[in-house]
């Protein structure tokens, strides 16, 4: 064995090996060559294949689940327009029917009621949707999913969403009882069903409420008979023509339903279950767009180096070559070869991983949406692409590489390249010499030696220091989140929910409760805004001035009152209806007496969470030409008397939604904590990936290039660990400004990721990163780099020190 | 003038086979030896007769085979790879054909990488005006010629004040003119320091300025010759 560990073929000479073609031989060089350097091409083809196989599964997830959720639209036949209204006729269906665009018209009877099951004590909602199970059909189709449907006329059954009965861990058969009308009505729960209406369940926030909100449908008429609603609807769903529009449709039924009540009309892109899983979704192509890319770059990089190298050792070989009459067309080519084979073996890897890791996403993602089927596939155009731009990126860094090969002249390859020239570092041509040893002056000049080398090293690795941070800065954000929206803005324990709007009066009857320390009531009217010709279905939420339970708080944690005279609006609200603040807005009340009034925008808070628009409490109450009335309390809870409260909330008629925050948040962390560990343990791997890849490579590369030196330095007495020290001294230096620069590249690439997402309109990711996920991320790259060191430094004690002293570099 | 004492260095029945795959190579087949200190040893012989196998094996860079050496008291054929590196680091300096010098350290930054490891060593400018190179100091070894350049290498080799001075072909790269400086280095080192020497060279007219003269033929000591008269380097001529 030679010193160089890149390989010089050992046996044999290069070409016409025993009269063969040439072409094979320069091929027979190829595979030798590529099995001499096998650590350092896995290790390439692996960052390869992390970056094709992050593009596939993202992507794959991607159309998979866009797939899933239009097939399961289709299938259940998802409405296209959503309305809610007070109390319209069922002749009404007619001329809603009639607007031009509309197939199909469904109208329905939907009531939020308290729920009891035996055995839970907090109360929760039910949602009870009047069905016909006699003659299924319609729009939003259920799938049964256990049990069975309810018989058809039969008073007390129901079906419930599987979420629900999973979340709680109930089994079929449970009698429920929800309060119909201020009566205690039985229900069995027969079955359990999947509705594309409520893949995501919830009431409006932006985290799933299935522990406390069930949906369930049972037979029309009794649901109609208990609400007084026999011959009318509350609810109606729109399918559309192909080419209709959903925005003039909203307007003309809101046109129609305004007498009896309305609520206002939604498109499906507004219908809430909709938006958040069509985020969720979109997220994958965001996710799978920006990380892929960085780990082409870094292996682009890699390759780009390691055929430097090969180049650069291999010079007396290509002058042979050149001498033979190889034309450079073909030499540049046998090295692209190289580069190829590198790919085609990442892009093997990858399609598998990426397969693999798309079909275990997209099962983690049906699971928790609840799909009624798992779709997964991986689209040709997707591995295409994945592949080629891997091609592309590799090619790229290899044609630089080769360009040398292209510009040599035999006659100067065939001498050995002239020694390498040094000069003083800048510190000491400063006059600070005396600052380093010889040691670290030998690593320091290296380094400025090669200082593109160097720097892009230093890119490679503080890529991977972003990769994860970016991965795994979202347990972070999401407790930022938590910490916002349940210690700053929502403060209460449990909040409240009325029946009916009710005196201000109430909030003295709540705080005499066992229990209850402190009460605050608020006023919630459902309202549409406007704003020249856009438009936005929310709320307007009153608020007392001296609010201390429920508070208006930016994201940098400042509380904003609402100011006398005007609607405070949350941020993103204000972008989507183009305003700011000193504009006019139109407000649309949808409950009580309907009134319509033109505001002026007071301000806006980036808050994090919902689209919200404020007013001071008298002032709402004042526009809505009601007396001092509210709707909802939050009240501040003794843990221990806790218990006692919600069985006393639950007797109380007047009292409709009962949440408490803390079951909330822990059915959240439980299901989010298996999600994040999954994408987290996968982005380290990825991650660390690139690190080996990038540190190792490098080392592998320092040492043929410096095994002379390095074993002369044996030869004069230098101990194995004092010559690893120069080596991998110059990687360690690397590593050591790499991280900090990756931490600021990990910033900004969450940034990044995060604004690209910011179309959400439910909330607003934070940009939260703790230092405990900094020295995460720190402590992955440098254990990454050790253990490349620790391959490496078995090399370097092998060093043949006898040989090196019969060769001039 | 005749160097006495007990042997520095002493090696018995030295052997060394190479084996590849099937074939054995034998360089050394049985070498016994003294060197005295402060002895200067020119070490003669053809291509391949294992001059540079000895050399490396008695400056602890390679393990013989088979047989025994010494260096003063201590038996380097039962040293461990550690004990071996200690071994070339206190007693040892050597002088190849290549100069192997660190292209990335100045001939000052060179002598001192050795100087910095070691227990009394002289300063590395002191190494320097040694082999006459007091005003280079702060030149790379780009910007040196090779006769200097193996000078460089001179110089980093004694400034630890080694037992001992391996010199293999060090003017094997080397004019004529360039080669007979460095000889002269390593004369006077050997003279006016004390240092035991001993020197590979293809040149039978350098072995006028040794003390001994060693010829290997086919892994053995074929001749041994003590000059009547040793000559200065200045004298000689090839
Ligand atoms: N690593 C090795 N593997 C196999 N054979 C070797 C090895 N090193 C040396 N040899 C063989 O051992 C023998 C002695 O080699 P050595 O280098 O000691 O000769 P030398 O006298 O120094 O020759 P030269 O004057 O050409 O330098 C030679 O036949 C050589 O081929
Ligand atoms: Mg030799």
């Amino acid at each position: 064995m030679g010193v160089h560990t890149t390989p010089r073929p050992s046996g044999g000479p290069l070409l016409g090996e025993e009269g063969t073609d040439p072409v094979k031989s320069l091929d027979r060089k190829l595979l030798r060559d590529l099995w001499a350097l096998k650590t350092q091409v896995a290790s390439i083809a692996l960052v390869i294949a992390c970056g094709i196989g992050g593009f596939i599964a993202s992507f794959s997830t991607y159309e998979s689940l866009s797939f899933s959720r239009d097939r399961y639209y289709d299938q259940a036949r998802f409405p296209h327009v959503f309305a809610t209204v007070k109390r319209a006729p069922a002749s009404l269906e007619a001329r809603i029917r009639a607007i031009p665009g509309v197939s199909e018209v469904e109208t329905r009877v939907v009531r939020d009621a308290q729920l009891a099951v035996p055995g839970i004590v907090p109360p929760m909602i039910a949602r009870l949707i009047g069905h016909d199970f006699a003659r299924h059909g319609g729009m939003s189709r259920l799938t049964l999913k256990s049990g069975r449907w309810p018989s058809p006329g039969a008073k007390g059954e129901v079906v419930v969403n599987n979420r629900f009965m999973e979340a709680r861990r109930l089994a079929l058969g449970v009698e429920a009882s929800v309060l119909l009308n201020g009566k205690r009505e039985r229900l069995a729960i027969v079955g359990t069903v999947l509705t594309p209406e409520y893949i995501y369940a919830t009431r409006g926030g932006g985290m799933p409420d299935d522990e406390w909100f069930a949906v369930m449908w049972m037979d029309a008429r009794s649901l109609a008979a208990g609400f007084n609603m026999a011959g009318a609807f509350n609810s109606v769903q729109l399918r559309l023509a192909r080419a209709a529009s959903s925005q003039a449709v909203v307007e003309a039924l809101d046109r129609i339903l305004e007498p009896y009540g309305s609520f206002g009309g939604v498109g499906r892109e507004d219908q809430i279950s909709h938006k958040i899983l069509s985020q969720e979704i979109n997220q994958q192509r965001i996710f799978g767009t920006v990380l892929p890319s960085i780990f082409l770059l870094v292996a682009a990089f890699i390759l780009n180096v390691v055929l430097h190298r090969q180049v650069n050792a291999q010079r007396g070989e290509i002058a042979a070559l050149k001498a033979l009459g190889y034309e450079d067309r073909r030499i540049a080519w046998h090295y692209l070869k190289f580069a190829s084979v590198i790919v085609l073996l990442g892009a093997a890897i990858g399609v598998a991983l990426g397969r693999w890791l798309g079909g275990a996403m997209t099962g983690l993602y049906t699971e928790f949406f609840h799909f009624p089927e798992l779709n997964f596939r991986t689209l040709p155009w997707v591995v295409a692409s994945g592949v080629a731009v891997a091609f592309l990126a590799a090619f790229g860094g290899a044609l630089a590489a080769i360009q040398g090969v292209v510009r040599m002249k035999a006659a100067e390859a065939l001498r050995p390249p002239a020694p390498a020239e040094f000069r003083p570092l800048l510190i000491e041509r400063l006059g600070y010499a005396e600052l380093a040893t010889p040691a670290q002056r030998m690593i320091l000049r290296n380094l400025e030696r090669r200082p593109v080398r160097a720097a892009l090293t230093v890119a490679g690795i503080a890529g991977s220091v972003a990769i994860l941070l970016s991965g795994t800065f979202w347990v972070d954000a999401v407790e930022h989140f938590i910490d916002v929206q349940f210690n700053h803005v929502q403060r209460g324990e449990v909040t409240v929910g009325f029946v009916e709007p009710r005196d201000r009066s109430v909030v003295r009857e709540l705080a005499r409760l066992p229990g209850v320390k402190e009460a605050e009531a608020n006023r919630v009217i459902p309202a549409r805004l406007r704003a020249a010709n856009r438009s936005y279905r929310t709320a307007l939420t009153g608020l007392p001035d001296d609010a201390r339970l429920f508070r208006i708080v930016d994201r940098d944690l400042a509380a904003t009152p609402p100011t006398p005279g005007g609607v405070l609006l949350t941020k993103r609200l204000a972008d989507r209806l183009g305003l700011a603040p000193g504009d006019a807005i139109s407000v649309e009340l949808l409950e009580g007496k309907r009134v319509k009034a033109d505001l002026r925008v007071a301000g806006t808070v980036r808050e994090l969470a919902h689209m919200n628009a404020y007013l001071r409490l008298e002032e709402l109450n004042r526009l809505a030409r009601e007396g001092p009335v509210v709707s909802g309390a939050g009240l501040r809870v003794d843990r221990a008397d806790e218990a006692s409260l919600l069985a006393r909330l639950k007797e109380m008629p007047a009292v409709a939604v009962v949440i408490v925050t803390r079951t909330l948040l822990d059915t959240f962390r439980a299901q989010s904590a298996r999600n994040i560990l999954f994408f987290t343990s996968i982005l380290t791997a990825f991650a660390a990936t690139i690190a080996v890849g990038v540190v190792y490579n490098n080392a592998r590369i320092q040492l043929a290039e410096r095994a002379w030196e390095l074993a002369s330095l044996r030869v004069l007495g230098f101990t194995r660990g004092e010559v690893s020290v120069l080596l991998l001294g110059e990687l360690a230096l690397e590593i050591a400004l790499a991280i900090p620069l990756g931490f600021v590249a990990g910033y900004w690439l969450s940034w990044l990721i995060i604004s690209l997402m910011q179309h959400t309109e439910v909330i607003e990711i934070p940009l939260v990163i703790l230092p405990d996920t900094y020295l995460y991320a720190g402590a992955v790259v440098v254990a990454a780099g050790v253990a490349s060191a620790l391959i490496v430094r078995n090399r370097i004690d092998n060093l043949d020190m006898v040989a090196v002293l019969k060769t001039r570099e | 003038m005749s160097r006495s004492g007990a042997p520095v260095l002493s090696a018995r029945a030295l052997t060394k086979v190479y084996r590849m795959g099937e074939a054995e190579v034998h360089a050394l087949r049985g070498v016994d030896l003294e060197i005295r200190p402060g002895e200067l040893i020119v070490l003669l012989g053809p291509s391949g007769s294992g001059k540079s196998t000895l050399l490396n094996i008695l400056g602890g860079l390679d393990t013989p085979t088979a047989g025994e050496v010494r260096f003063v008291e201590r038996d380097l054929t039962r040293a461990g790879e550690a004990e071996l590196t200690r071994y070339r680091r206190e007693h040892v300096g050597f002088v190849f054909q290549f100069y192997n010098l660190i292209p990335s350290l100045t001939a000052r930054e060179n002598v001192a990488l050795v100087t910095d490891i070691s227990a009394q060593p002289m300063p590395p400018a002191e190494a320097l005006g040694w082999v006459g190179l007091a005003d280079r100091l702060d030149h790379f070894p780009s910007q040196l010629s090779g006769g200097e350049q193996q000078r460089v290498a001179i110089a980093r080799a004694i400034a630890k004040r080694p037992r001992l001075l391996l010199c293999d072909e060090p003017t094997g790269a080397l004019d004529y003119e360039t080669g007979k400086m460095v000889l002269e280095a390593i004369a006077r080192i050997n003279a006016e320091l004390g240092t035991t020497a001993m020197v590979i060279t293809h040149n039978a007219a350098i072995a006028a300025m040794a003390d001994r003269v060693l010829r290997l033929g086919n892994g053995r000591i074929v001749g041994e010759a003590r000059p009547e008269r040793k000559l200065t380097a200045a004298e000689i001529s090839w």
